[in-house]
C-alpha cells in the first residue's frame, strides 16, 4: 500500500495545456475521486499515475519511488478503464486468473482458484464464471475488467469511470463494495468519475480539476460546505447550486457579483415572494421550481407538500455563498 | 397524436419468454416511460409497439386500430435510437429534411417545416453547418430534429441519453421533457435509470422478468409500490423492510414490532405468516421513546442530506435525514417510522417477491391499474 503524490505535474499536447502544475498528495489508505467535466484532465492525471503517460514537468512518486522514469509494469499499480478490456477468446474465469498466473507471481493454483471465486462474487458474476468474454453483456464485461484489477494486490488501484456503463442498481452496490475492498485491504484509490454521488459517497478526498489546475482539494464535505469557487461549489449538490446576482436579496459584501445559494441555504417563509413553475416530484426528493423576479431558483421541499403550479412563496437567503466577478469565493 | 393500447401482449423467442402478458395504456399526449432492469422485457415491448418485432400473441391498438401484425412502416411512429446516427456528409438542414423528402414531400413545405422544427429545437443559427463539427448536444438536437419533422404519431425512444456522461444526461432529459411540454407528442421511453423515469414520466410501468409489475404515476408508484420489487427498484437508497412474521387483520391500524407498536395506514386485508414492512428511508427518523431500537453502521454524506444505515432485530436499514444532524458510527438509537407512508408485504418464500397488502394509504393506487 501506499502513498501517491504528484509534485508540479504538467503536461500538454499540442497547444491544449491538460495538467498545469499539479500538485498533489493521495493519502495511503485513502479513496481520492478528481472530479471535472470532459477535459478537465482526470483521465491525464491517472494517466500519469500509470505510466502509461510521463509530464512534460514535474514527478510522480508511489510511496518512496520516483515513477517518472519507470515502466507501467514495475508500478505495482491495476488501473481499469472505462472501455474494457478482456481476451475475447477466454473465459470470464480465465480473464480474471490471468493477472495472477505471471510466471513473476508464482500464485499457487489453489489461491487463484479462490481470489477468482472471492472476486466473482463481489462482482455479482459468479454465475457466468465459464462463459467467453464475448457471450456477455456491456455491463458484465465491465464487472469482469474491475475483477481483473481487484484479484490482484497492488499498491495502488486506478480507476477511470468504471462504473459508468453500469446499471443504477449494480452501481450503488458496486459503491459500496469497492468501498468496503478499500476499507479492508487499506488500498489506495484513485478514481475519475463525472457522478457526483460516487464522489460524495466513495471517497474520502475529492480533487477538483477546472482546465488542467487542480482547484479545490478536500473532503467531500468541505468541497460542499466551503467551496472555493463557483466552479467547485456547482461539481456538487443536487439540485445544482443557485446562482443569483449578488444583490437580489440586499446588500451585499463589497466586490460580490454573485449570490450562491444551495437548497438548505434557502429559507421559505419569509423574504422576497417567488411564484412556483413547477413541483417536482423525485420520490426522496420533491424540487420546487421557483420564479423571482427573472431568475429561476430550484430548491427541495418536503414530500408532503401542498404547494401546486402558480403559488406564491417566500424566500431569503440563509448564509449564502458570495464570489466575485471572476467566481471566487469572497469569505 | 395518439393513444396506445396493449393488451395480453406477448413474446417468446423460442424457449424464452421475454414478456410474458403485458396489458397497459398510454394516453394521448403522454411522457410514457418503460422501466426496468436488463432483460426485463422493456425494450422488447417497445419494438413490438413500433413494429420491429411482431408479437407471439396479443394486441396493440394505436388510435383504436389494431395493428400488432403490422409493419413499422404503416404505424407512423418515429423511433430515436442512440442519438447520433446523421449522416456525416449532409448539412443540419438536408438531415432534418431527408425524411421528408424520402416521402416525396414538395420543397416549399419541406424548408416550411424545416424551418419550424429548427424553431422549436432553437438551432436555426445551425442549419447550414455541416454535422461534424457540432457539439454533442447539437448533434442530438438534429437527431430529434430529424424525428420530429415527420410529425409521426408518436415517439419512442431507446435509451436515448445511455450514452451520454452524467452532467449532460440531465441537461438533455430536462430539454427531452421541455419539448415534450410544447409538442405534447405521445412519447414512449425505454430506460433502466428509476431517477430518470421518476423526473421525466407522467406515467411509468415497471417490468420485471416479462411482467408488468405496476403501471401509474410516478410518486404514486414510488410511495405505494404494489411489490416488493417495485420497492426496490425505485428509489435510492430503496424502500427498506423490516422482516416480521404474525398476523394482521383488516382494520388494524398499528403492528406490533420490538416489543412496542408502529402505527401503518389502516389494514383493508388480512395476512398471516411472513411479512415485510416497507418504509422509505425518507420516513425514518430517531426518536429516543422508541422500542424499534438500532444501531448506527454507517454514514454517508451527500450534501443536503446524509443517508445513515442502521442495524436493528429486524434486518439492517438505512434513513434519509439531513446533514445538518450529527450521527456518530456506533450509535444507538430508537426509530420512528412515519405512519403515513407504511407498506406492509406478504412474502412468499424469496426475499425480493411480496405483494403488499391493501391499506388506506394504497388502495386509490392499487385498484385504478
Amino acid at each position: 500500500m501506499a502513498e501517491i503524490r504528484l509534485e508540479n505535474v504538467s503536461r500538454k499536447f499540442g497547444s491544449t495545456q491538460a495538467l498545469q502544475n499539479v500538485s498533489m498528495t493521495v493519502p495511503d489508505g485513502s479513496f481520492v475521486v478528481l472530479l471535472g467535466p470532459t477535459g478537465a484532465g482526470k483521465t491525464t492525471t491517472l494517466r500519469m499515475v500509470s505510466g502509461l503517460d510521463q509530464p512534460d514537468d514535474g514527478d510522480v512518486f508511489i510511496g518512496r519511488h520516483r515513477l517518472t522514469k519507470l515502466e507501467p509494469a514495475q508500478r505495482n499499480v491495476a488501473m481499469v478503464f472505462q472501455q474494457y478490456s478482456l481476451y475475447p477468446h477466454l473465459t470470464v474465469r480465465e480473464n480474471l486468473a490471468f493477472p495472477l498466473q505471471s510466471p513473476l507471481l508464482k500464485t499457487p493454483k489453489a489461491e487463484i482458484e479462490r481470489r477468482v471465486a472471492d472476486v466473482a462474487e463481489v462482482l455479482q458474476i459468479a454465475h457466468k464464471l465459464d462463459n467467453r468474454a464475448t457471450r456477455l453483456s456491456g455491463g458484465e464485461m465491465q464487472r469482469v475488467s474491475i475483477g481483473r484489477a481487484l484479484v490482484r494486490n497492488p499498491a495502488v488501484f486506478l480507476m477511470d469511470e468504471p462504473l459508468s456503463s453500469l446499471d443504477a442498481k449494480l452501481r450503488a452496490d458496486l459503491r459500496l463494495e469497492l468501498k468496503r475492498i478499500q476499507a479492508n485491504r487499506g488500498a489506495t484509490f484513485l478514481f475519475v468519475t463525472h457522478d457526483q454521488v460516487e464522489a460524495m459517497t466513495m471517497a474520502t478526498h475529492v480533487g477538483v480539476l477546472d482546465h488542467g489546475k487542480l482547484v479545490q482539494f478536500g473532503s467531500p464535505r468541505d468541497i460542499y460546505e466551503n467551496p472555493v469557487s463557483i466552479y467547485a461549489a456547482s461539481r456538487l449538490g443536487q439540485p445544482r447550486i443557485n446562482l443569483l446576482p449578488a444583490d437580489l436579496f440586499g446588500r451585499a459584501p463589497d466586490g460580490a457579483k454573485t449570490i450562491g445559494l444551495r437548497p438548505e441555504q434557502i429559507h421559505q417563509g419569509d423574504g422576497l415572494e417567488s411564484t412556483v413553475k413547477r413541483v417536482e416530484r423525485l420520490g426522496d426528493q420533491t424540487r420546487l421550481h421557483l420564479k423571482l423576479q427573472d431568475h429561476h431558483i430550484i430548491t427541495v421541499t418536503d414530500a408532503h407538500t401542498p404547494l401546486r403550479a402558480g403559488d406564491i412563496v417566500k424566500v431569503k437567503p440563509d448564509r449564502p455563498f458570495y464570489f466575485d466577478a471572476a467566481g471566487a469565493r469572497i469569505p | 397524436m395518439a393513444q396506445i393500447r396493449i393488451e395480453n401482449l406477448r413474446k417468446e423467442f423460442g424457449s424464452f419468454t421475454a414478456v410474458k402478458s403485458s396489458t397497459f395504456t398510454i394516453e394521448d399526449g403522454e411522457f410514457f416511460m418503460l422501466l426496468g432492469p436488463s432483460g426485463c422485457g422493456k425494450t422488447t415491448t417497445l419494438r413490438m409497439m413500433a413494429g420491429l418485432e411482431l408479437p407471439t400473441s396479443g394486441q396493440i391498438f394505436i388510435d383504436g386500430e389494431e395493428v400488432a401484425q403490422k409493419r413499422a412502416s404503416q404505424r407512423d411512429i418515429a423511433f430515436v435510437f442512440q442519438m447520433f446516427a446523421l449522416y456525416p456528409h449532409m448539412n443540419v438542414r438536408r438531415n432534418i429534411a431527408y425524411p421528408l423528402r424520402s416521402q416525396g414531400v414538395s420543397r416549399e413545405e419541406t424548408q416550411q417545416r424545416v424551418a419550424e422544427v429548427a424553431r422549436i429545437l432553437d438551432i436555426t443559427h445551425i442549419l447550414d453547418k455541416p454535422v461534424g463539427g457540432l457539439s454533442g448536444g447539437d448533434r442530438q438536437r438534429v437527431a430529434l430534429g430529424r424525428a420530429i419533422v415527420r410529425r409521426p404519431k408518436a415517439f419512442f425512444m431507446d435509451e436515448p441519453l445511455g450514452a451520454l456522461d452524467a452532467e449532460f444526461r440531465e441537461h438533455m432529459a430536462e430539454e427531452l421533457r421541455a419539448l415534450h411540454d410544447r409538442m405534447n407528442a405521445t412519447t414512449v421511453y425505454v430506460t433502466h435509470d428509476q431517477l430518470e423515469a421518476m423526473q421525466m414520466g407522467d406515467k411509468i410501468v415497471v417490468m420485471n422478468h416479462g411482467v408488468v409489475e405496476q403501471f401509474g404515476r410516478p410518486q404514486e408508484i414510488y410511495d405505494w409500490p404494489a411489490t416488493m420489487f417495485v420497492a426496490n427498484f425505485l428509489g435510492s437508497p430503496p424502500m427498506n423492510f423490516l422482516e416480521l412474521s404474525g398476523t394482521v387483520a383488516p382494520g388494524d391500524s398499528t403492528i406490533a414490532i420490538s416489543g412496542g407498536k408502529v402505527g401503518i395506514p389502516d389494514l383493508r386485508e388480512g395476512a398471516s405468516g411472513k411479512l415485510a414492512l416497507g418504509v422509505r428511508p425518507e420516513h425514518v427518523s430517531f426518536s429516543d421513546s422508541s422500542k424499534l431500537r438500532a444501531e448506527v453502521i454507517g454514514v454517508e454524506y451527500l450534501g443536503t442530506t446524509q443517508i445513515v444505515t442502521l442495524t436493528s432485530p429486524h434486518g439492517d436499514l438505512k434513513a434519509r435525514m439531513p446533514s445538518s444532524k450529527k450521527v456518530a458510527w456506533g450509535e444507538k438509537v430508537g426509530l420512528a417510522l412515519d405512519p403515513r407512508n407504511i407498506t406492509l408485504f406478504k412474502q412468499d418464500g424469496t426475499a425480493s417477491v411480496g405483494r403488499a397488502l391493501l391499506s388506506a394509504g394504497n388502495e386509490k393506487v392499487l385498484f385504478h391499474g
